[in-house]
């Protein structure tokens, strides 16, 4: 049975609270339920959900501030800069409305699944995660953050309070395309997530990708990257991606693909990606 | 405990529970409302959404803690003071629920959407209520009732006396599925029941011993009982025939497929879910399973079942003519081999139910699909005599086969006899997939002939099906495919076999089509092969042999009426044309990589029971008070049962659809209709339904020697029988009481006539076939291979559609299914046993669907009427994979057509050409 349910209000008593004794925590609850089908609800919980200051977006000087429990419905209505529209996508395709009503940015991180649709777009954007213990704060950049399949640098006693956004170039767009056998409430297959930014002569100054669930934690594809810079932005670019530059991915086969299709079909979104976002730039 | 207060459907509600408790369970158990269902408790489903601050939430994933001080809207609240409200009105009439268990769900996303946008687009509709699956509808109806919301909705009104059949009737079980009143499974268990749970087999094939649990009772004081094989008083194995007894209720000394039933917990709810499987001394000697067909035909297998060797459970066989010689006579021959794999139900409703002791009689409420046949099983487990025990169905949140065969009944009814405390026990949704039945693996290889003119001369089938460790229906699989392998044509030579083939895999048994539709894939893949190479149309190749009425069937029997698959066929004509032209044309006009394509289905199915007698008997009864009741063992499981019997029966003694009440299923209310599968209800009980309304009008008429044209009117304890003569009365008050408290009762029963089969397969197995042909078009995107379906018609022969509402219902259900199976659906055990890895089609999946009601009336049925149930699943894959071979050349021969296979296929069929270029 739970032996202990705390929804403080106040940062400094959840931080208390997680100092005293190791406590599971519950945001949005759409990670925890699911993984305790069929089994009693054990342990010491820490429901984060009352903490008004841990909600939405905003913006500062440098940085887009996503407080750790903002909703996928939050991320989809706020009024943000074209380069989150990734994020966005991602957002209207995480589960159905239910869950993008009560899922959150924060435990979409935290829970650290490879098939987690927020990783690619908020690796993509340079995203840098905020901890916060009743000891310290401290950020880590999110490709340090997640380590593994549902593993996290997050020690027991700290919060995730905010994932930070740098600001790119002015005119970055960005964009999402996932890959599932179905429409509505999907694991991906493949998703690809992209930034790119390109200077008044259409020559690109900022290329980020990152492709999720072809690996255990998604990954960056730094090569691509560095190809790109300075191109000019057309029709052509696309044709420049090439396999070599999925060598950070390591897909596996499973039920839902061969390892061999998710990698085939990564090439394939990765070249879309550039190609939708070199007809915006 | 915290006292946690909220607003509940706009009044304020207060009481102390665990607050990280799932908001579902405190509405349903603490609150009383069960109208929230829960279907997976993971946010698969959402059939437990909710509204909590006006916007959709899963309820089964939110803790009630988060609920403090904020308002929650259920489906109970919905309807006031009884009136449906607008949305409720629109689902009624547009027959937007079927079993109704999603229907809660789907009526609270609507809402959040409709207050939203008052007058959505249908992209809003689909992406707003996308969260929520449908096992039964398809969708379309569905989608069709949000949109209408706007027009308003007058419901259409109810049809007079003699008008009902082949009336738009809404369902007579509508309104207490639209506002959360009607029961389910697991929707009432008598105060103070004891809880049960089933721990099982997490191996699919080791020896097993248990060990003291003495010790367990001490750690959880709320355990009260446990139950092991040894304490099974009857016979502790149940199966589906009468002579193929093999599957046990609990695992004697060996477990034969993951999610076995090894041992059952009783006590109070929280103590035996606080049980983990771990906690129990269960010393596992785990073996090497046999999985697949190859491994269990392979010499050196090790037996499933010790005293079948060879691993076969069955064979079936079916000789007409000369096969080999037919097929050497000509250059025409099509062949090919085709594999497909487990499929689920995954019905939305979890098996659940209640068992209480009454006396010497045990009282059993359960969602099922047959409870005589329940009754019988039951009994025999429990050692009882069959009338010791009442089988109450519930209403049913869609069963599609899978509810044939036990599952929670003898468990609590063992519980509850020796305990004499009622005992409840619901499935969770890994438990159900994993130790329900499935749909047969079957590896097809077959070959087709015709002469150059194209007239079929030969088939040769064969098909092995992985039945899984225990027989349940596959006798009715290998019996049923070779009846049905060569499709609706008309085929002068055949040889066809079949093999049921044990494996350590959950039992394969009955789902709709019971191995049809894996023959269909086959057989209409080879018909477009055929007409390919003779240069043909694929329709017109089919309706050249289409079988006619006066022809006779692969067994020899001689259609002498309602063969309507010429006349699907010509219906689709023009459309077929046109999507194949239109397809062609934008192939050549646009890239290479997105790819249209349009195909072809064509189907029968024998409704009713293969060469055994399937009678139905159903009764209709007056009270003293003038209330009607039809006495229907017939289940319900949202095919619409309840509603189109009404409809034959009222029909049939001349009085209003809307004035008859209904017993459903009840075995001590109702007489044996046999089990709702094999597409029989309306064929068989509607024809029992009908005989009972006439028998129960020919009293009546000659009660009162009123002549046969007149017109029955039954008022408060009164019928007036009018004629042109006279007003006859009737004082029902002054009748003496029958049994079963009516006054007046008139019964019916049927038993379509059919005949054994001889050892080549030769005989009658049906009384009649229903007909059907769709034709789907698609867009592959062929370089990630994806299938999306972009419309399809279906059109059925169903002999007389009794209510068209419903046949398009069924229609488009057994689409959305046959979709599932076709591109998604692959049951794998221990690795899909979720709807989040075992995927069914959502709304976004769905094409638009027209359906073309064909009627060429039976004349053995109920005012001509047939069946339509299964098939309409039958012939959606091989229409798909038609369109897939058109869009781009490739034919997939193993089921599902996921991205990566249809990919595969694609990359593999370009580096044949390029070799056979160079
Ligand atoms: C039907 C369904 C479909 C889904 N589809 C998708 C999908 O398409 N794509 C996708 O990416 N995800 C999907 N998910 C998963 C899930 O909804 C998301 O990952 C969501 O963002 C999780 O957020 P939450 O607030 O509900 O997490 P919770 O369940 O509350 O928590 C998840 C984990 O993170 C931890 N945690 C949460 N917040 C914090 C914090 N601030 N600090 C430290 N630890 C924290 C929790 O302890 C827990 O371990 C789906 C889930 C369901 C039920
Ligand atoms: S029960 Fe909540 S989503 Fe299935
Ligand atoms: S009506 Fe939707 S699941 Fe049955």
């Amino acid at each position: 049975m739970i032996d202990s349910y705390l929804r403080p209000a106040k940062i400094d008593h959840a931080l208390a609270a997680l100092a005293d004794r190791r406590r599971v925590i519950v945001a949005g609850g759409t990670d925890f339920y699911p993984q305790r089908v069929g089994k009693p609800l054990t342990g010491a919980v820490l429901d984060i959900t009352a903490l008004q200051e841990l909600k939405g977006i905003c913006e500062d000087r440098d940085v887009y501030r996503i407080g750790a429990l903002t909703t996928w419905t939050d991320v989809i209505h706020a009024p943000l800069p074209a380069w989150f529209d990734g994020l966005k996508l991602a957002g209207r395709e995480v589960g159905g409305v239910q869950v993008q009503n009560a899922g959150t940015v924060g435990g979409n991180i935290c829970n650290a699944s490879p098939a987690a649709d927020g990783t690619p777009n908020l690796l993509a954007l340079d995203a840098v995660v905020e901890l916060r213990s009743a000891r310290h704060t401290r950020t880590l950049p999110l490709a340090e953050f997640v380590t593994g399949n549902r593993r996290t640098n997050r020690k027991p006693d700290e919060l995730v309070t905010a994932i930070l956004v740098p600001k790119p170039p002015d005119r970055a767009c960005s964009t999402f395309l996932k890959l599932g056998p179905r429409k509505y409430l999907v694991i991906s297959i493949v998703m690809v997530a992209a930034v790119l930014a390109t200077s008044d002569d259409g020559s690109v100054t900022h290329a980020r990708f990152a492709v999720g669930a072809c690996s255990a934690v998604a990954q960056r594809l730094p090569a691509l990257e560095s190809e790109l810079l300075g191109r000019q932005a057309g029709p052509a670019l696309a044709a420049l991606v090439e396999a070599r530059h999925l060598s950070p991915l390591s897909p596996i086969d499973d039920i839902r693909a061969t390892a061999r299709y998710r990698h085939d079909a990564a090439l394939i979104l990765v070249r879309r990606a550039v190609g939708t976002l070199s007809r915006h730039a | 405990m915290h006292e946690v207060t909220f607003e509940l459907n706009g009044a304020p509600v207060s009481l102390a529970a665990s607050p990280i408790r799932r908001l579902a369970d405190v509405l349903r158990e603490d609150l009383r409302l069960p109208g929230t269902k829960v279907g997976c408790n993971a946010g698969d489903c959402g059939a437990c959404t909710v509204l909590l601050d006006g916007e959709q939430v899963c309820a089964c994933m939110v803790p009630l803690g988060q609920v403090a001080g904020r308002r929650v809207l259920t489906v109970e609240g919905l309807a006031s003071h009884g009136e449906l409200n607008p949305l409720q009105r629109a689902f009624h009439h547009h027959g937007a629920a079927q079993c109704g268990i999603c229907t809660p769900g789907m009526l609270m996303a609507a809402t959040e959407l409709l207050r939203r946008h008052p007058r959505p687009t249908l992209d809003q509709v689909m992406d707003r209520l996308g969260g929520v699956l449908c096992r039964c509808t398809g969708y379309q109806k569905i989608v069709e009732a949000v949109l209408s919301v706007a027009h308003g909705h007058e419901l259409s009104p109810a049809p007079p006396a003699g008008a009902a059949v082949g009336a738009r009737l809404p369902k007579v079980d509508g309104v207490a599925k639209l506002t959360g009143t009607e029961i389910y499974g697991a929707d009432y268990v008598p105060e103070d029941s004891l809880w049960l749970r089933v721990v099982r087999s997490p191996h699919a094939r080791a020896r097993l011993t248990i060990g003291d649990l003495a010790p367990l009772y001490q750690r959880f004081p709320g355990l009260v009982r446990t139950l092991a094989a040894s304490d099974i008083p009857g016979s502790n194995r149940f199966g589906a025939y009468p002579d193929v007894k093999d599957q046990p209720v609990l695992a004697e000394r060996e477990v034969r497929y993951r999610g076995e039933a090894v041992l059952a917990l009783v006590g109070d709810a929280q103590s035996v879910y606080a049980i983990t499987d771990d906690d129990i001394p269960i010393e596992w000697h785990v073996l090497e399973p046999v999985t697949g067909i190859d491994a269990a035909l392979a010499a050196s297998a090790p037996a499933v079942q010790t005293d079948k060797p060879d691993n076969i459970l069955v064979r079936g066989r079916l000789r007409k003519g000369d096969a080999d010689a037919a097929i050497g006579a000509t250059t025409y021959v099509a062949q090919g081999t085709w594999q497909t794999g487990f499929v689920e139900h995954a019905y939305i409703e979890l098996e659940a139910g209640y068992a209480r002791r009454v006396g010497d009689r045990l009282e059993i409420g359960v969602t099922t699909q047959a409870p005589y046949m329940n009754q019988h099983e039951t009994a025999r487990t429990l050692g009882l005599e069959p009338t010791q025990v009442r089988i109450i169905p519930t209403a049913c949140g869609g069963g599609f086969g899978g509810k044939l065969d036990l599952s929670v009944q003898p468990l609590v009814g063992l519980a509850a006899w020796l305990l004499d405390r009622p005992v409840g026990a619901v499935y969770t949704r890994p438990e159900s997939m994993a130790c329900t039945t499935k749909r047969h693996p079957a590896r097809i290889t077959a070959r087709a002939a015709c002469d150059a003119e194209g007239c079929l001369t030969a088939f040769k089938f064969h098909a092995d099906f992985d039945t899984g460790a225990y027989a349940s229906w596959g006798p009715t699989v290998t019996d049923r495919v070779p009846l049905h392998c060569t499709g609706p044509y008309f085929v002068p030579h055949i040889m066809a076999t079949t093999t049921a083939v044990l494996t350590n895999a959950p039992p394969a048994g009955a789902f709709r089509g019971f191995g049809v539709p894996q023959a269909a894939i086959a057989h209409e893949a080879l018909m477009d092969m055929l007409a390919e190479q003779l240069d043909l149309d694929p329709l017109e190749f089919r309706l050249k042999n289409a079988i006619q009425r006066g022809q006779t069937t692969p067994s020899g029997q001689a259609l002498a009426a309602s063969v309507g698959v010429r006349q699907c066929l010509q219906a689709l004509r023009i459309r077929w044309r046109d999507w194949r032209a239109a397809a062609e044309r934008s192939n050549r006009s646009t890239s290479t990589t997105v790819r249209r394509g349009v195909g072809i289905g064509c189907i029968w199915y024998g409704c009713g029971t293969t060469s055994m007698p399937n009678p139905s008997a159903m009764a209709v009864g007056i009270a003293a008070d003038g209330t009607v009741t039809l006495y229907s063992g017939a289940v319900d499981i949202g095919q619409g049962a309840n509603t189109v019997l009404i409809q034959i029966c009222a029909d049939a003694l001349g009085i209003e659809a809307m004035r008859m009440r209904y017993v459903m299923g009840d075995t001590d209310r109702t007489a044996d209709a046999g089990k709702t599968s094999a597409t029989r209800q309306t064929f068989v009980s509607g024809k029992a339904a009908e005989l009972a309304g006439a028998d129960l009008r020919r009293q009546i008429l000659r009660m009162t020697n009123a002549a046969a044209v007149a017109r029955i009117e039954i008022g408060d304890g009164i019928i007036h029988v009018r004629d042109d003569e006279r007003d006859h009365v009737i004082d029902l008050t002054a009748l003496p009481e029958l049994p079963q408290g009516d006054v007046l009762r008139g019964v019916g029963s049927f038993d379509p006539p059919t005949t054994g089969l001889d050892q080549d397969g030769q005989g009658t197995p049906y009384a009649t076939y229903a007909f059907g042909a769709q034709i789907a078009a698609v867009e592959v995107d062929t370089e990630l291979g994806t299938v999306k379906v972009l419309r399809m018609v279906a059109a059925h022969d169903v002999g007389k559609a009794i209510n068209p509402t419903q046949v398009e219902g069924q229609t488009q259900g057994g689409i959305a299914q046959g979709l599932g199976y076709a591109l998604m659906e692959d049951y794998v055990p221990g690795r899909t046993e979720n709807l989040h890895d075992y995927l069914i089609p959502t709304f976004g999946d769905m094409p638009e669907i027209e359906t073309l009601i064909i009627e060429d009336p039976e004349p053995l049925g109920p005012y001509g009427a047939k069946g339509v149930a299964e098939p309409t699943l039958i012939p959606t894959p091989a229409a798909i994979l038609g369109a897939i071979y058109h869009a781009t050349g490739v034919r997939i021969h193993q089921l599902p057509a996921t991205p990566d296979r249809v990919r595969a296929a694609i990359l593999a069929r370009a580096s044949l050409r390029a070799a056979s270029s160079e």
